[in-house]
């Protein structure tokens, strides 16, 4: 059952990623990487990780991709003749080359850890308590970089005057 | 037959990273270009969820909470640069965003 789930979830991501990278329409873009992102938080429930299958959907669903397609939509994106140049070609070798590089290794010689059972089970009350415990600090950084993201962002999306004359 | 091991979802994030980096790589679109990144944080995420629960601990969940975060951010200043790009020179287009280079 798990099986199956794994390979229906791994396939839904997969192919949905990939059509994002091959689509033309960007509005087409988004809405595969919602679809992937939906294959990927049922890849996280297999994995037991609920919660962040929760999160993922909401944050990433929520905010990411519908900023995305708010912004696809607001802005005049025509296509443009594709021309890839050399040093393009020999960069998507490289790409090739570390995919074969990896599957072999992933296959072949990574010594991977014995599956351990039931020691840490991702339930709400353990993820409370490991982050106001031991990532107690980290928590707080983060709210702050969201403040700070926060400020860049009106800072950056503001019209100022100076840069309207320099144009 | 393929069984949902680690090797299995490794496997699947390093497709997943690949074609992110294949789509950098290709797409001319701005905005494209930051969602394929975005599937490459994604896979990175899921290889810390299947490390974390092959291991027995928390601590990989709690880490792709902290990316998850991050990435809300960087997505939104993100934009708010392209848009900021698109204000000042009318394209999102990579090939036409040269005009550091002379």
């Amino acid at each position: 059952m798990s099986d199956t789930l794994f390979i229906l979830f791994s396939v839904l991501t997969l192919a949905c990623a990939a059509m994002v990278v091959v689509n033309k329409n960007a509005v087409n873009a988004a809405m595969f990487l919602l679809l992937s992102l939906v294959g990927m938080a049922g890849l996280f429930i297999t994995l037991d990780a609920a919660l962040l299958a929760f999160v993922l959907i909401l944050v990433y669903a929520g905010a990411v991709v519908a900023l995305f397609l708010f912004i696809v939509m607001l802005l005049d994106t025509k296509g443009t003749t594709k021309k890839l140049n050399k040093l393009t070609i020999a960069a998507s070798g490289f790409g090739g080359l570390l995919l074969l590089l990896s599957v072999n290794f992933i296959f072949k010689r990574m010594q991977l850890p014995t599956p351990v059972v039931g020691v840490a089970i991702p339930s709400f009350k353990n993820y409370a308590e490991q982050l106001f415990t031991v990532y107690l600090l980290p928590v707080q950084v983060v709210g702050f970089l969201l403040l700070i993201a926060m400020l860049g962002v009106i800072v950056l999306s503001k019209k100022f005057k100076n840069t309207e004359a320099a144009k | 037959m393929i069984h949902a091991s680690l090797n299995a979802y490794l496997l699947v994030s390093v497709l997943l990273f690949i074609l992110g980096f294949f789509g950098v790589l290709l797409r001319k679109n701005t905005l494209v270009i930051f969602m394929c990144l975005e599937l490459m944080l994604l896979a990175s995420t899921l290889a810390l969820v299947a490390f974390s629960k092959y291991n027995g601990t928390l601590d990989g969940n709690v880490f792709v909470f902290f990316i998850l975060t991050v990435a809300a951010a960087e997505v939104a200043v993100g934009l708010a640069i392209i848009v900021a790009l698109f204000r000042q020179r009318h394209t999102v287009q990579v090939e036409e965003l040269n005009f550091l280079k002379n």
